[in-house]
């Protein structure tokens, strides 16, 4: 009886409030829609984007460490003073950027993983340093890292990395042990950046400095800092540095003394190598010495942890004593730090007495004990220390004490303390306690500082909005994944699931999966390690319990570790296991052995589906298609297999014989379109070399083949049939291009959208597809691994609604130019062009399959972007792309709170174009947290914008539009009243936020006033269900220019805070707030909306920016339609170029330039996107906030 | 002891309930399936896996479908439990009557309140492994299992009731 009578209500409830911050906290209690069928499936398409597109050798490459390469703009962080001139005076020292975290590093032992590691790319420019492990004392360790780099070099120079790997194959290395084949780096997409305030190698310079604080907070005055750091510095070169590399091992000490000793010396080595049957390339045995050296150090190192306990406890008191002041305005006692240690050192007794050996934990910190011992009482006596937690990666835990509690609560104390208990993620038993201790800290950090949403009026800061980093201890946060790849809604996740409804903030992932990377790891290895019960991939965050066994992340089983494992080929030592690559990076790839295959690794298959109906002629796509398609035929990614093919269709369907051999390409004509057949069995896809001339032929001939036609109808669904059959033995990828409604055959389509209800404030129709006959034929499509990639180039409705679920369940793309024309249009011209050029050049992987585990107690239940589900953490995609974003969101089913750390994973199985099984694997590691608060430190708010888009776009597709939007109304308005309530000493009358939170109104604002959810402003159905399938499938950075575009001031560009790019000086203006106020008369503005930049040049503009950038000499002589900046010989207009450039550099959908002037007609287009100014149909920002705060109190 | 209407339209529920408790169990089993792709582990990423898998997921969306010419079992459950209603109200039997009528509704409310755009079928081949879907799907299914259950025993007793007491 239940289900009858429980049911309807509850989707009836969902209904009437609708909420989808709710529906992601509450986990099913409120799925989009109506609960029994919900949305409409976890299926969309994605909008894949070229760009920063690098030769595919070039982005399989070994990491040195690759969170290195994401912080492209980190010049201008809202740093105050201290930090500033902190950073400054501290930088200028580093002579090079990538060293530069070597001054910044206390504890010497991390030092030395990145003196290691980080030089690596520039000195050599193969990076083979990370597989050698951290072992040796710095100056050792330069020796043996850049001696086996040189030597991979040589051996597997050049860029191929895939013959590098094959060809140590072909030499019989050893089948039982690992080989890592390494390719060069060369760095094409950052490849010298270099910031003059704030060195490239920020990010690490900043965690490791993060970690000092912890240990030992630090008073803040800038002396004390530099003292600070020459004092650190110092030990660094001592000859037994403290092996901090165990740290990111979780705790090695417990079995590492007597079997280094034993693994240490050169003759295990030799035992080795002849069990190997001495088939090591003999260009490796070079650093076989240097690296037996460096491994003896290590064994010394390891002897002490023993006797430095009492170092530990200072060290740790002085952390201790940092971050548990337990009162506000409070200075820190001494006495704290006398007492805290204490229980530190219980603490610290208990993990020695557990099993997994965490006693090296707490050791490296002594190591540097000269050096810190002395600072670290310091911070005890220091009334406000807090700020240098997270110095600028995150702003959120920044400086700057919260106007309300003036006293300040020293952030390194939520921070810090965390970092400690996170140094023993995998034991649980601990982890009660610790977590206990860490309800103690009444420390609130900076992204809780409670902010006024109503009185601060410059609430966006001038500088892109970065990820909050986990709140983790300084190993786990640098070899966690980059949140470019990989990110939450919520950095801190929550321990029930009642405290993540309580929060009524979305949890799930954003995740980037197949992300154009310049160093990644690529490792070939016969075994590849997993858990033998979850299948987790062993990963940096999997603790060792001894030398022969791990523990899984994810579901706590224990593992052996296979005698293959114990061997690093990089560092040729043996019984290292923590040292292998994939411990030491979250991102890895492994080159998949036969295991992962049943059938051959497919070929890459290109087949072009063309329309060719006289709308298609007239439009003119066939010449720049053909033109692209010429141009980039030997860029096309793929191996001697790769095979091509094309179809065109108006009423009829016409295949190509383009078998090797006739003198010029057949055309054979289907008519019959309501059954389908292939015409000959063979030899309409042929190979692309065998045949390259005969395609050339096709190429050249295909623009003005149907030049006369007469034909109107387009026999859409029929040729796709055809292009499944064709596809079918073997899978591939399928670019159909289609320029009006289908009108003939099977999956004809009829007009469905009344111009009159463009604007319509109320009901918006035929969101969802009108019939279901794409979606079954993508189905069958990804049952054969052929993905279809849509391009719609109309200039009428076509139904891109229905038309979409082609690409969206085959795992396809979804590319739209309204108004294409090819001459009427060019600017839609060239951003085809552009777009084509990346899409056929772009990286590819084939049949590839994703699956997403976490911790146990996590469970996903709904995905978006573009696939088909095939099991409930299993995503099958017939394609995968380097454009293509995902979404999960997540539920909690079990309390997390026997565990401190959760874990995701995505693994990424597919078919490289060269015919690999590849696997690519991401792992991120996240804290959970048990207070409210501690919830809402961590929001990553343009995450959870992202994941509250997707759950909104599937919301109106299942119920209505209206719906969608009062459900995001109602996720801001869910969350700051939750907010408020935990907040009990703030008057409920004003609207206040936590600083992490503070833009989640604006953005929310900023989705409303999108083209996909706005009402009341004329947007075409097909504009409007074309943002849709961009949020469901652009990834998160793309997506987040959509939804709040960016507006600079252009006219003044100066080199000040300028960074430098490929030996070019690209200023970075601040960003303005997207409001009419900013603009003014005498200025020039550039908005970057994502796929489109707008400039706006004022009335009147300096006229010496007119003519120096825009190339006329006074403002009534721009031209009306501009989309081009000439290249004029003038500094501002370098300046300028530069900077447009590196913004477009930046993204896949090659963006369209419009120059609009203040008066010209085309304005309209450019103010709708000052979302935070009024409309006609929408509230402005300040007129959001207070219906959001009418909501709240009502 | 009389041989009413009422008494025959309990032994024929009796006979349908059983049926009706087969679909649940059916329908069951088909939801664990979809749950469960754990053959072997290794095997989950082949490719000629994922065919198999898709016609599988397929293969069974189809069998839940709600209007075909063979397999459908979502539409024969539906009608059979609204032949029990109209039999329980001819035979004016207002109290079984009333325990069914809530199901009966629910059974409306989901057959016109499709899923998505197809109508063809209940479940939705990308839709349905979503895994908020799939155990509301499979909860549901255990709930009718036990209504079915109870009133199969309920039917039994009002059987012999009516068969007795008239």
């Amino acid at each position: 009886m239940s289900a009858p009578a429980g049911s309807p209500p509850r989707a009836a409830g969902a209904r009437s409030q609708p909420k989808l911050g709710g529906a992601a906290a509450s986990g099913a209690a409120a799925g989009p829609g109506p609960a029994p069928p919900p949305q409409n499936g976890p299926a969309q398409n994605q909008m894949p984007v070229p760009s920063a597109y690098e030769l595919y050798s070039q982005s399989y490459s070994i990491p040195s460490g690759h969170h290195f390469q994401g912080p492209g703009k980190m010049t201008s962080l809202p740093l105050d003073g201290q930090c500033g001139d902190y950073y400054s005076g501290f930088y200028t020292a580093s002579t090079q950027n990538a060293v530069t975290p070597k001054t910044t590093h206390q504890p010497p032992g991390a030092e030395q993983v990145y003196g290691r590691l980080l030089p690596a790319p520039h000195s050599a420019g193969s990076t083979p340093e990370c597989f050698q492990g951290a072992a040796s004392p710095a100056s050792h360790l330069y020796v043996s890292a850049s001696q086996p780099s040189s030597s991979f070099v040589n051996h597997y120079s050049g860029p191929a990395m895939y013959s590098a790997s094959s060809s140590a194959v072909s030499q019989g290395f050893p089948s039982t042990c690992g080989h890592y084949a390494v390719s060069t780096v060369s760095n094409a997409v950052y490849p010298s950046v270099s910031y003059p305030s704030l060195p490239a190698g920020e990010p690490y310079g900043q965690q490791m400095f993060t970690s000092q604080n912890a240990s030992t907070v630090r008073p803040v005055r800038d002396n004390s800092f530099s003292s600070q750091n020459t004092a650190l510095s110092r030990p660094s070169p001592l000859p037994p540095p403290p092996p901090q590399q165990y740290h990111q091992q979780h705790s090695l000490s417990g079995y590492s003394i007597p079997s280094w000793s034993a693994s240490g010396p050169p003759s295990a080595q030799d035992n080795l190598i002849r069990n190997h049957a001495g088939s090591l390339p003999p260009a490796n045995n070079n650093p076989t010495n240097t690296v037996a050296d460096s491994l003896s150090c290590p064994v010394t190192q390891n002897v002490q942890p023993p006797k430095s306990s009492p170092v530990v406890s200072t060290a740790v008191s002085a952390a201790s004593s940092a971050r548990l002041p337990p009162t506000a305005n409070h200075l820190v006692e001494p006495v704290a730090s006398v007492t805290q240690p204490s229980e530190l050192l219980q603490q610290k007794d208990m993990l020695s007495s557990s099993a997994s050996s965490p006693a090296p934990d707490p050791a490296p910190e002594p190591d540097p004990s000269p050096a810190p011992v002395p600072t670290a009482p310091q911070p005890s006596k220091v009334a406000k220390p807090f700020g240098y937690g997270y110095p600028t990666l995150q702003p959120g835990y920044q400086n700057a004490a919260a106007p309300l509690h003036s006293g300040g609560q020293p952030s390194p104390g939520y921070s810090g303390f965390q970092q400690y208990a996170q140094q023993y993620p995998g034991m649980n038993q601990l982890s009660s306690s610790l977590g206990g201790l860490s309800l103690q800290s009444a420390a609130q950090p900076e992204s809780l500082r409670p902010v006024n949403l109503t009185q601060e009026r410059n609430i966006l800061p001038v500088t892109p909005v970065l990820a909050p980093v986990p709140n983790l201890n300084l190993e786990l946060k640098k070899l966690n994944c980059s949140p470019d790849s990989f990110r939450c809604t919520l950095t801190n996740i929550p321990q029930t699931q009642a405290l993540l409804t309580k929060a009524k903030l979305p949890l799930g992932l954003l995740l980037h999966p197949f992300r154009d990377l310049t160093q990644l790891p690529v490792i070939t290895s016969n075994t590849i390690v997993r858990c033998r019960s979850c299948r987790t991939y062993i990963n940096p965050f999997v603790s060792f319990i001894d030398q022969r066994r791990w523990k899984c992340n994810l579901c706590y089983r224990v593992n052996d570790v296979p005698e293959e494992f114990m061997y690093n080929p990089l560092t040729r030592s043996y019984g290292e296991p923590h040292k292998r690559p994939e411990v030491q990076n979250s991102t890895v790839e492994f080159i998949a052995s036969s295991d992962y295959m049943l059938r051959p690794p497919q070929p890459a298959v290109y087949l072009f589906v063309l329309d060719v109906s006289h709308n298609a002629v007239e439009a003119g796509y066939l010449t720049i298609l053909c033109q692209s398609l010429l141009e980039n035929l030997d860029k096309l990614p793929g191996d001697s297999r790769t095979r091509i093919g094309f179809v065109t269709f108006d009423s009829t369907i016409h295949f190509y014989n383009l078998q090797d051999g006739l003198s010029q390409p057949q055309m054979l004509i289907v008519s019959d379109i309501d059954d389908v057949f292939l015409p000959t069995p063979d030899s309409l896809l042929v190979n692309l070399h065998e045949s390259k001339e005969l395609i050339k032929d096709l190429l050249n001939a295909l623009p003005n083949m149907f030049t006369n036609t007469r034909e109107t109808h387009s026999a859409l669904g029929p040729a796709l049939q055809a292009a499944f059959k064709l596809m079918s033995p073997t899978g591939g990828r399928v670019s159909v291009f289609q320029t009006q409604l289908p009108s003939l055959g099977a999956g004809l389509l009829q007009s469905r959208e009344d111009p009159n209800q463009r604007s319509s404030t109320k009901v918006v129709q035929h969101l969802g597809p009108a019939t279901d006959f794409y979606k079954k034929l993508a189905l069958d499509c990804s049952g054969q691994q052929t993905a279809v990639d849509l391009f719609l180039l109309s200039s009428q409705y076509s139904d891109l609604s229905s038309l979409a679920c082609m690409s969206k369940y085959s795992a396809g793309c979804i590319y739209y130019y309204p108004s294409f024309h090819s001459t009427h249009n060019p600017s839609q011209a060239e951003k085809l062009q552009n777009e084509l050029k990346r899409y056929l050049t772009r990286k590819i992987g084939f049949e590839a399959v994703m699956r997403i585990r976490c911790t146990k107690g996590l469970s996903m239940h709904t995905f978006h972007g573009n696939f088909f589900v095939r099991s409930t953490d299993l995503l099958s995609l017939a394609n995968i792309n380097p454009d293509a974003g995902f979404a999960v969101q997540l539920s909690i089913e079990e309390s997390l709170a026997d565990t401190s750390l959760v874990c995701f994973q995505t693994a990424l199985l597919y078919t490289s174009s060269k015919g690999e099984r590849r696997i690519r694997v991401h792992t991120l590691c996240l804290p959970v947290v048990s207070s409210l608060a501690d919830v809402y430190a961590g929001v990553d708010v343009q995450a959870a914008i992202c994941l509250l888009a997707n759950m909104a776009v599937d919301r109106s597709i299942s119920t209505s539009l209206s719906d969608a939007r009062d459900a995001l109304v109602n996720a801001v308005v869910d969350s700051l009243s939750a907010y408020s309530s935990t907040v009990s000493n703030i008057q409920h009358s004003v609207l206040i936020a936590p600083s992490s939170l503070k833009l989640f109104p604006l953005y929310v604002l900023a989705l409303l006033k999108q083209k996909a959810f706005r009402t009341g402003t004329s947007t075409r159905l097909d504009d409007r269900v074309y943002a849709m399938c961009q949020i469901k499938c652009q990834p998160l950075v793309h997506l987040m220019k959509m939804i709040h575009p960016n507006l600079y001031r252009i006219d003044r560009l100066m080199d000040e805070g300028a960074i430098h790019v490929n030996d070019r000086v690209v200023p970075q203006p601040p960003i303005q707030k997207l409001s009419a106020e900013k603009l003014t008369r005498e200025g020039a503005f550039l908005m970057d909306c994502g796929c489109v930049f707008y400039i706006w040049v004022g009335k009147s503009c300096d006229n010496t920016f007119i003519e120096d950038v825009l190339g006329y000499p006074n403002f009534a002589s721009i031209p009306q339609k501009m989309t081009h900046l000439p290249e004029l010989d003038t500094l501002s207009s370098e300046r300028t170029i530069s900077f447009i450039t590196w913004l477009r550099d930046s993204r896949p959908l090659s963006p369209v330039l419009y120059v609009v002037k203040d008066e010209s007609p085309a304005k309209t287009e450019f103010f709708q996107h000052l979302i935070e100014d009024r409309t006609e149909a929408a509230f402005s920002y300040y007129e959001f906030l207070l219906h959001i705060q009418q909501q709240i109190c009502k | 002891m009389a041989f009413t209407f009422a008494a025959f339209c309990y032994m024929l529920s009796l006979v349908l309930c059983a049926a009706l408790i087969f679909f649940a169990i059916w329908h069951i089993i088909a939801f664990d399936e979809l749950r469960t792709d754990f053959k072997s582990p290794i095997d989950q990423g082949n490719p000629g896996h994922a065919r198999e898998r898709l016609r599988n997921i397929e293969r069974i969306c189809f069998l839940l479908r709600k209007v075909s010419a063979r397999a459908a079992l979502v539409l024969p459950e539906y009608s059979i439990h609204s032949l029990f209603c109209i039999m329980f109200l001819c035979a004016q039997e207002w109290l079984t009557l009333g325990l069914n009528v809530p199901l009966l509704f629910y059974h409306f409310w989901r057959y016109f309140h499709c899923p998505a755009d197809s109508s063809e079928l209940a479940y939705d081949p990308p839709a349905v492994m979503n895994a908020d879907t799939l155990s509301y799907c499979q909860k549901e299914a255990w709930c009718k299992l036990a209504f079915y259950l109870l009133s199969f025993f309920y039917y039994l007793y009002c059987m012999i009731y009516t068969l007795v007491s008239s």
